[in-house]
């Protein structure tokens, strides 16, 4: 493997994805990131000499809606999603900043 | 002595548009919706549902870039701000990171600038993005709960440069963007109510050092007063710190206006890393020469050109193109009641006058003006015609002013019509000169003031349905 995962940015990644990982599985992680980089730096082999950079893949602009109001009260539908829910709203764990 | 410190600020104003719909959705943007009743499966970023671009959005950010001298990108996207916050049911919010709609902006300020009295703003970017929805805190149960109605409404996001030095130039910014916003009919621009946000950067340094010291971000101000006094405290706060020989954090500060200090929310040391990457959800946009050209000529007089057309057009004092102009609502009132009455000193009369005095009085905001242009026209008509006196008039504006009543139809209905029989009033006014003989000793004495008492006891005695011309003619005749 080119790429090695040290453990701090396997630390990192997992508070920002919010992850609480064992040793094993913070191990386990190392491994399957470290080989998706290599996997990904095959791209850096090919000669993108004179390629334009694109920001989508394809070849299609200016996707519009008009300001139109067409969406009506769907929220019991949209709530029986919900592992909980009260007061017609979505219950999530205490949370403030 | 002591040191001379320079105050350094930038803003980030956040406007929500006054589109329909969301930014992403067909879901209503309406306030007041029970919860999560304004919502569908993108709002509440349910896996598989795809955002599109409400077309709308992008001609008001495009509207607001070209009103403050912006460049507009013409090849742009969207990108996504990855975090996760409950408010935020896709876990990322779609923003502009890598090519935003405008850059490279200005407004100008008045400022105490010797020479011009002026001052330019910078305006780095103006980007496109979706608001957050609403957490509400149960106390009972120790969870939160969460309404989409605001998820996905959109906004415009206003980044300025650090050029601001004082808490004045601050607030004459605000209000020049606010004032241009509202002219576009963008956005109606209420700290208040949330419709316009500004968080402040701010750092000090001393009197002439060419670095920017470190800066904080304060967020939470929601008044004009509350950024003034935010400023002035975190100002003190820097000073303070750097005087006792300690370092300024760089960190996000929530404002508590009510306590007049402000704490820290979150640091650098955690600071967000967004991982922004394009969102692959939404197509680039790309803005024609058409659409720029379209957009170009819906723009509206702005003010500044206003105020020179209302000076060679209706010919009114300065002042009061000044105040008239100061907002969109009234400059939109006087203008459509000229067109009707044609009478303009007489409009402006009514809003510098009375109008300015009852908003004063009952706290009412410029933008929130009920009465209509054909009302008041009626009600200078009423006047020009003699049919009701002037504090007749005021007392019917002053309804009118709550209400937006017709005044013909009050002033018949209520009969407050001005008496114009001649023998009627000629009979109430021998009355009061019977009535006050000592007042008509005075004025046969000489004693001008003594004919106000008895034009004053005559309008009593007719409950204010007189013409005081009338009156007053009646009275010297028969004195």
């Amino acid at each position: 493997m080119a790429n090695i995962i040290n453990d701090e940015t396997i630390e990192y990644v997992g508070i920002l994805a919010k992850l609480e990982l064992s040793e094993e599985e913070k191990e386990q992680a190392k491994k399957d990131m470290g080989r998706m980089l290599d996997y990904i730096d095959k791209l850096g082999e090919l000669n993108t000499d004179g390629v334009e950079p694109m920001s989508h893949v394809f070849p299609v602009q200016n996707v519009f809606r008009e300001d139109i109001v067409s969406n009506s009260d769907i929220r019991e539908e949209l709530l029986s999603n919900a592992p909980e829910q009260k007061d017609g709203m979505f219950v999530v764990p205490k949370t403030f900043e | 002595m002591a040191k001379e410190y320079e105050t350094v600020i930038g803003l980030e104003v956040h406007v929500e548009l006054a589109t329909k719909t969301k930014i992403f959705c067909g879901c209503s943007t309406e306030f007041g919706g029970a919860p999560n009743t304004h919502t569908c499966p993108v709002c509440t970023g349910m896996p598989g549902s795809l955002p599109v671009l409400n077309k709308k959005v992008l001609e008001y950010a495009i509207a607001v870039g070209l009103a403050t001298d912006c460049e507009i990108t013409r090849y742009g996207k969207f990108d996504r701000k990855n975090y996760f916050y409950p408010d935020n049911p896709q876990n990322y919010q779609i923003s502009q990171l890598y090519l935003p709609i405008c850059r490279n902006g200005s407004v100008e300020i008045e400022s105490n600038d010797a020479e011009t009295g002026k001052k330019k703003i910078g305006i780095h970017e103006i980007h496109m993005e979706e608001d957050a929805g609403k957490l509400v805190h149960d106390e009972w149960d120790d969870c939160s709960l969460v309404d989409y109605n605001r998820s996905g409404v959109p906004l415009i996001e206003i980044v300025s440069e650090p050029d601001m030095r004082s808490a004045e130039e601050v607030i004459a910014y605000l209000e020049k963007l606010r004032l241009i916003i509202q002219y576009l009919g963008a956005s109606d621009c209420k700290l208040q109510e949330g419709s316009m946000r500004a968080d402040v950067n701010l750092s000090v340094r001393e009197a002439g050092a060419k670095e920017f010291g470190t800066r904080t971000e304060m967020k939470n101000l929601n008044s004009f007063k509350a950024i003034a006094r935010a400023i002035e405290g975190e100002r003190e706060r820097q000073i303070d710190l750097l005087e006792e020989g300690k370092e300024v954090i760089q960190e996000t500060r929530r404002w508590d206006d009510a306590k007049g200090e402000s704490y820290a929310m979150r640091s650098k040391e955690d600071a967000q890393d967004y991982r922004y990457f394009p969102d692959p959800d939404l197509v680039p946009i790309v803005v024609s020469d058409e659409l720029l050209a379209q957009i170009r000529a819906k723009q509206p007089e702005f003010r500044s050109e206003k105020m020179l057309r209302y000076k060679e057009e209706y010919q009114i004092p300065d002042y009061d193109i000044d105040i008239i102009t100061g907002s969109k609502r009234m400059a939109d009132l006087f203008e459509e009641t000229v067109a009707i009455c044609k009478e303009p000193k007489k409009v402006s009369n009514w809003l510098m006058g009375e109008t300015l005095r009852l908003m004063k009085e009952k706290e009412v905001d410029a933008e929130k003006l009920c009465f209509s242009p054909a009302n008041l026209a009626k009600l200078i008509a009423l006047v020009d015609s003699k049919a009701i006196n002037g504090s007749v008039a005021k007392e019917v504006f002053e309804i009118m002013f709550e209400k937006d009543i017709d005044p013909e139809k009050y002033v018949e209905d209520k009969g407050l019509k001005t008496v114009n029989d001649e023998g009627a009033l000629r009979k109430t006014v021998e009355d009061v000169i019977a009535q006050n003989p000592q007042s008509v000793e005075d004025y046969r004495g000489g004693k001008e003031k003594a004919l106000g008492f008895l034009v004053g006891q005559t309008m009593k005695a007719m409950q204010g349905k007189a013409d005081p011309g009338m009156v007053n003619k009646l009275l010297k005749e028969l004195l």
